[in-house]
Parts: structure tokens; C-alpha cells; sequence
């Protein structure tokens, strides 16, 4: 039996496009070269390198010159963090966010172990960051300023252009996680102060196993994995030609469906969330207006995330928790909690993120049966029984 | 993902007994909705004594509803004498196995049968597990950690954190674990009974007025804050002896299973920069 798979876990990671699938394929056959080989048969394989390099380039608003190419996003964070205080051995301070991914919040946990300051920025109830307040933490010895684009469990976007020219007043480096961003909002690197970004090739269609570090000209860069002369010396290793072949594709794709990502995919999103939220003791977690065009992330009250994601899952809908059974560390989404999401939320929060693949029938399966799933799980609820007494007790007063 | 078993998931998808028994005999709870799961059991007993309907309602994960049905399952026919000899390891059991990581779930289960018997006798539900606060995440007690080492034969601070949750949240208590673990199975294998006391952190001696004076600071810096954040309040009623009575106002008071963890919250902050022999009680306004 085969059952139709409706995926809207695109935060986690993303089906490969065929188109990706289809330009990789001649370089695990004919195209087998080592780019750095003397001879013609290696050496043409770095004309498709080059090619890679400037779709990626072209859909951050960079040159070429300025993309290193990386194993996954978490290399490019660690990259990008651990050159600035490298490049700057006198500062020994950090100033990152509460809600960062585990890429730069356990490296900046393990750089406190290692002696070194690290500030983490609060959110508020809305997921929003308060910019007075990074200016405020931003200091003379801060080396390098890491703030995440947008929020892979909410979806909210920072103000991370208007945090790289707080960071440029102070005379630190700026570098975002910008994995969640990178083809659903416009970016353009030329406009704006931001000094390095790192990008996954999985969370934009092409496969896992690649990733991408800018580093603007002129920034300085101490390499993070030592060995050959590949990247310009910037990131040693033979390069992943396939993949690379593969992002670069994916890059010039994601430049061609920005435009469907944030009309036709807005709507879907929109629709199912309006749609979600006529059940009673429903919210949206994050601030509603800043937010990525694909990516919902609900709460249901009085009723756990793991056993909505395997009711969910029965009828081939893929979606994820922020709650703690499915967190693997026992405590709810360090997201929620850092912006005061309720308890009563949190561990009922489930995040809904869509790709340029999914369809009004996607989200009328959801649409159909959440209700029954929720229901179900609330009559089995000692909190819900509770909440409609205590309910019906203030009406009635 | 997680991996169960197809009984697991059919007592998680269709799971028998839900609901609350009327006119029970004996009512429990545990857990709460802080901690990611929560089970209200009860039961009542037919003329010969053998509990003749039990029911729950649980807010949790699937092996949490699983082994809250499982467990409604089990007690019936079987004595309050009978039923009370049942432990977590029965209801993983009786579901052939839960996945490790979720062993918390079957212990939450014995946790409220215990609740539910105590209720049946009329004795007063234990406010919390006596002891010592060890996980302050999840208010687990010294006793607790000991006891579930024990009934399980537990070595590690990993199997600790599975059964009971203490050391799945912050982690900074994992050493005390560890430590609680060497000393426990050192004792056993001499021989003798477990030790429970831990020697007291903080000798120094408060008068009364000093000590309100320091309740009310610690509540306001260490507690107030972070109920309000969720709409809450407490607020510091009196003080006997060491008995440190509190009302909960607000959201947290709605909210009864929360309370056992809000009350070991709220003693564990006093303990930690009052005294070691304060107990919170709470009182309704």
C-alpha cells in the first residue's frame, strides 16, 4: 500500500528537486574528475564549479569570490564564528540570541566552557528581538555579532541588516544563520553590512551534504578545516562536485520561486493556519507579520505534540513538534520557552512548513482531519475537562 | 521517531477506559502539565472488594495514554492489596516494552495508582516525594531517584533521566545523580538499607521575623517572576515553625496537577537560599 505522503516539514528538510537530481547525475558517471587535476578531463569539471558558484553567488546579491562552499550549514556557522575570534585573538566576547539553532547555540554554550563571553539576546512574547537592546550588548571587545535570519520553529524574521550596521558601529563582525531564509525572502547581500552567511543546500532542495559560507571581501577569515588549497584555501577538502552542481541548480531555482514562495505559498500557509485556528484554545506562536511565508508553528492547547505528529502521521502528514516529547531532551522547544510560550501551548505547539511542492489538497487533508485528532486527544485530557469546567464556572458567575 | 511496539500503538490509538469513574472509590494523580505529561486514574471497587471499573484521562505522549490505559486495564479484578503490589515495570510489561527514553511513562503510572490508593483510604495525598529536590526541572527528589533505582535496578544517570526525567532538563544536576547512584548501590552491596539524609548546606540560624523577611525576598526575586510570565501569582500567607504557607492565585491555581510541581518549585527556591528545613504547604484563599 502506498499511501500519499503530504510533507509540510520543509524547516527540516526538503524534498530534492528533480531538476537537481537530474544536473548531479553526470558527475557520479562520465564527469568523475578531480577539478584540481592538471589534465582536461578533471579540469573541465571546474567550469561546472564556477557555474555553481555564481548561481549561488547571484541569489544572495554576491560575487562569486565571496561563496565557500561547506559540508552542511552547522560547518558554515561553526566557519564563520570561530574565524572572527580567531581573526581577533583580543576579543573575547559573542553576542548571539536565546533561539538560535543548536548550530550556533551549543558552540556559543561550549565557547562560555571555553572562557569566552557570550551574550544571549532575549525575545518577547512575539519572538521579536528588542534592537536597543543588541545595541546595548554589542561592546568594544565584541568580535563577532551572530543572529539568526529567520527562526526555523516560528518562522520570525530579524531585523539582521539593521543589527550588522549596530555591529559595523562597534567594530565587530556580523554573521547570520541564514539557513531558514535563503529562498523564501529577498536577500541581497551588496545592500547591507552583514560580513559572513551560512546557507544549507538540504532546506532549499538540493540534498544534504552541502553547504555554503559567504564571506564578504575584505572580511578577515582564518579557515576552519586545514589541508589543501581547495576554495582558495578557505575550506580544504576535495570538493563535493555533485553536490555543489546540485546547490547551484537548487540556488538558481529558489531565484525563479521566490515569487510563488511568497504568493501562492503564503496563501496555502495562511489558509491552513485561519483554518486551524476556528478550534477552540488555538494560537499562532510567533509575531504574525514578520514572519517567513511558509512556515506556521500553532499551539493546541491541553493536549501533548507527539501524539497529534503520530495522528498526523497515520494519514501521511508530515509535520513537527516544538514539544518536549519530541525534543529528545525531555524539556519543550527552547524557542517557546524563550519567548514565554505557556506550558499549556508549548507542548501541544506542532510547526507546519511548506514547499513550492505542496497544494491546495495539502492543506485540505490537514484541514479535514485535524479536528478529529485534536478532539480526540482532549476528551483523553485531564487539562481540557478541566479548562471547560473552570470556563463554564466563569460564564456561568 | 519513536520506536513502539503495535500493542503500544493500538492501546495509544484505541485505547479502553477513558474517562473518570463515577462515584469512585480512589482518585489519583501525576505528573503535570509543566512536565509534559499528566494522568488523573480512578477507580471503584465492586462488593467483594476487587476494583470493578478504573478510568483515566491523560495528557501526554502516546506511551504515556498507552500505559495509562494499560494500567486501567490491569487493575481490574484485582484487590486494593493486589493492585498496590503493581510497579512500572508491570505496566512496560504488559505493553511488551516501552522504548527506554519513555520508562518515565510507566512510572508516572505508579506514581498515580499510589496517589489513588492513598485517596481510597482516606489518607492525604502526599504533597510531594519526601527528600531532598535533586532535578529542580522537574522536581525530583533525592527518595524518588533512589526508590526507582531500586524497583528497576537503575546503574546510571541515563536510565535515571529515562524512568524519572530528573537530569532531562538544565543537566547541571547530573553529578548529584551520579553521586546518589555510587553511594546507593555502594550501601546495597554492603548490606545495608539505603541512606537517605543529606547533610544540611546551610547551618546558619534565622530568626523568625529574619526568616519571613527572607521568604518574602526569595519569593519575590526567584519565583514571582517566572509565574507571572504564565499569568500567575503567589502570594506568602504565614509562617509556622518551618511550614511556609502559600497561596497560588492566577492561571497556576486553576490548574491542580501543576501544583504539586509549582509547590516543590517554590520549596526548592526557599530551601536553596532560606533554610533546608523549610516545607511549602499551600492553602486556598
Amino acid at each position: 500500500m502506498s499511501q500519499r505522503i503530504v510533507y509540510l516539514d520543509n524547516n527540516a528538510t526538503t524534498q530534492v528537486a528533480p531538476e537537481v537530481v537530474a544536473a548531479m547525475m553526470p558527475f557520479f558517471g562520465n564527469l568523475y574528475g578531480n577539478p584540481s587535476s592538471m589534465h582536461t578531463f578533471g579540469g573541465q569539471v571546474g567550469a561546472h564549479l564556477r557555474e555553481a558558484r555564481a548561481k549561488v553567488a547571484a541569489l544572495l546579491g554576491a560575487d562569486p569570490g565571496e561563496i565557500i562552499f561547506t559540508s552542511c550549514g552547522t560547518e558554515s556557522d561553526n566557519t564563520a564564528i570561530i574565524s572572527a575570534l580567531k581573526s581577533q585573538p583580543g576579543k573575547r566576547h559573542v553576542v548571539t540570541t536565546r533561539v538560535e539553532h543548536p548550530a550556533v547555540l551549543s558552540l556559543g554554550q561550549d565557547l562560555e566552557r571555553q572562557g569566552y563571553e557570550v551574550t544571549f539576546l532575549p525575545v518577547d512574547r512575539q519572538g521579536n528581538l528588542d534592537l536597543d537592546q543588541a545595541a546595548e550588548a554589542i561592546r568594544e571587545d565584541t568580535a563577532v555579532v551572530s543572529v539568526m535570519w529567520a527562526n526555523n520553529e516560528t518562522g520570525v524574521v530579524f531585523p539582521v541588516a539593521e543589527l550588522a550596521e549596530l555591529a559595523k558601529a562597534k567594530g565587530a563582525l556580523f554573521h547570520t544563520d541564514a539557513v531558514q531564509a535563503v529562498g523564501k525572502i529577498p536577500i541581497n547581500l551588496r545592500e547591507t553590512s552583514i560580513d559572513m552567511l551560512s546557507l544549507s543546500g538540504h532546506k532549499l532542495h538540493a540534498p544534504k551534504g552541502v553547504g555554503v559560507l559567504y564571506v564578504r571581501k575584505g572580511t578577515p577569515f582564518v579557515p576552519y578545516i586545514i589541508g589543501g588549497h581547495q576554495e582558495h584555501g578557505r575550506r580544504a577538502g576535495t570538493e563535493n562536485v555533485p553536490y555543489i552542481v546540485g546547490i547551484g541548480v537548487a540556488a538558481e531555482l529558489a531565484m525563479a520561486n521566490l515569487e510563488d514562495e511568497n504568493t501562492r505559498v503564503r496563501a496555502l500557509r495562511d489558509r491552513l493556519e485561519d483554518g486551524l485556528l476556528k478550534m477552540p484554545a488555538t494560537m499562532v506562536n510567533g509575531d504574525r507579520e514578520r514572519r517567513l511565508p511558509n512556515t506556521s508553528s500553532i499551539s493546541f492547547e491541553y493536549v501533548e505534540g507527539e501524539s497529534i505528529l503520530l495522528g498526523l502521521s497515520d494519514l501521511g502528514i508530515c509535520a513537527s513538534s516544538g514539544s518536549a516529547c519530541t525534543s529528545g531532551s525531555l524539556e519543550p522547544s527552547h524557542v517557546l520557552r524563550a519567548m514565554g510560550v505557556p506550558f499549556t501551548a508549548a507542548h501541544g505547539s506542532i510547526r507546519f512548513s511548506f514547499s513550492i511542492y505542496n497544494t491546495d489538497e495539502d492543506v485540505d487533508l490537514v484541514l479535514d482531519n485535524m479536528a478529529p485528532i485534536i478532539e480526540r486527544l482532549r476528551e483523553i485530557s485531564p487539562f481540557w475537562a478541566k479548562a471547560q469546567e473552570a470556563q463554564a464556572g466563569g460564564a456561568g458567575s | 521517531m519513536w520506536e513502539y511496539n503495535e500493542k503500544v500503538k493500538k492501546y495509544f490509538t484505541d485505547p479502553p477506559n477513558v474517562g473518570r469513574v463515577e462515584d469512585a472509590d480512589g482518585v489519583g494523580e501525576a505528573g503535570s502539565l509543566a512536565c509534559g505529561d499528566a494522568l488523573t486514574l480512578s477507580f471503584k471497587l465492586d462488593d467483594d472488594g476487587k476494583i470493578a471499573d478504573a478510568r483515566f484521562q491523560t495528557f501526554g505522549c502516546a506511551s504515556a495514554i498507552a500505559s495509562s490505559a494499560a494500567l486501567t486495564e490491569m487493575l481490574k479484578g484485582k484487590s486494593v492489596e493486589e493492585a498496590e503490589k503493581l510497579t512500572n515495570k508491570d505496566i512496560a510489561e504488559f505493553l511488551g516494552g516501552l522504548p527506554q527514553e519513555k520508562m518515565h511513562c510507566s512510572v508516572m503510572g505508579e506514581q498515580a495508582l499510589q496517589a489513588a490508593i492513598r485517596n481510597y483510604r482516606g489518607q492525604e495525598p502526599l504533597p510531594q516525594e519526601e527528600g531532598e529536590v535533586v532535578c529542580q526541572c522537574f522536581g525530583v527528589t533525592d527518595q524518588e531517584i533512589r526508590r526507582v533505582a531500586l524497583e528497576n535496578n537503575l546503574h546510571t544517570r541515563e536510565e535515571i533521566t529515562n524512568y524519572t526525567k530528573a537530569g532531562g532538563g538544565c543537566e547541571s544536576c547530573h553529578g548529584a545523580i551520579e553521586d546518589i547512584l555510587a553511594e546507593l548501590w555502594e550501601t546495597e552491596g554492603a548490606g545495608q538499607a539505603p541512606q537517605v539524609s543529606i547533610p544540611s548546606a546551610r547551618p546558619k540560624k534565622l530568626t523568625n521575623i529574619q526568616k519571613m523577611k527572607l521568604i518574602e525576598e526569595t519569593l519575590e526575586r526567584e519565583v514571582r517572576p517566572a509565574l507571572k510570565a504564565d499569568g500567575g501569582d503567589i502570594e506568602f500567607i504565614d509562617l509556622e515553625g518551618d511550614k511556609v504557607m502559600v497561596s497560588l492565585r492566577g492561571t497556576c491555581s486553576s490548574c491542580a496537577a501543576s501544583q504539586a510541581t509549582l509547590g516543590q518549585f517554590v520549596q526548592a527556591k526557599l530551601r536553596e537560599f532560606v533554610s533546608e528545613d523549610l516545607v511549602v504547604q499551600e492553602v486556598k484563599p
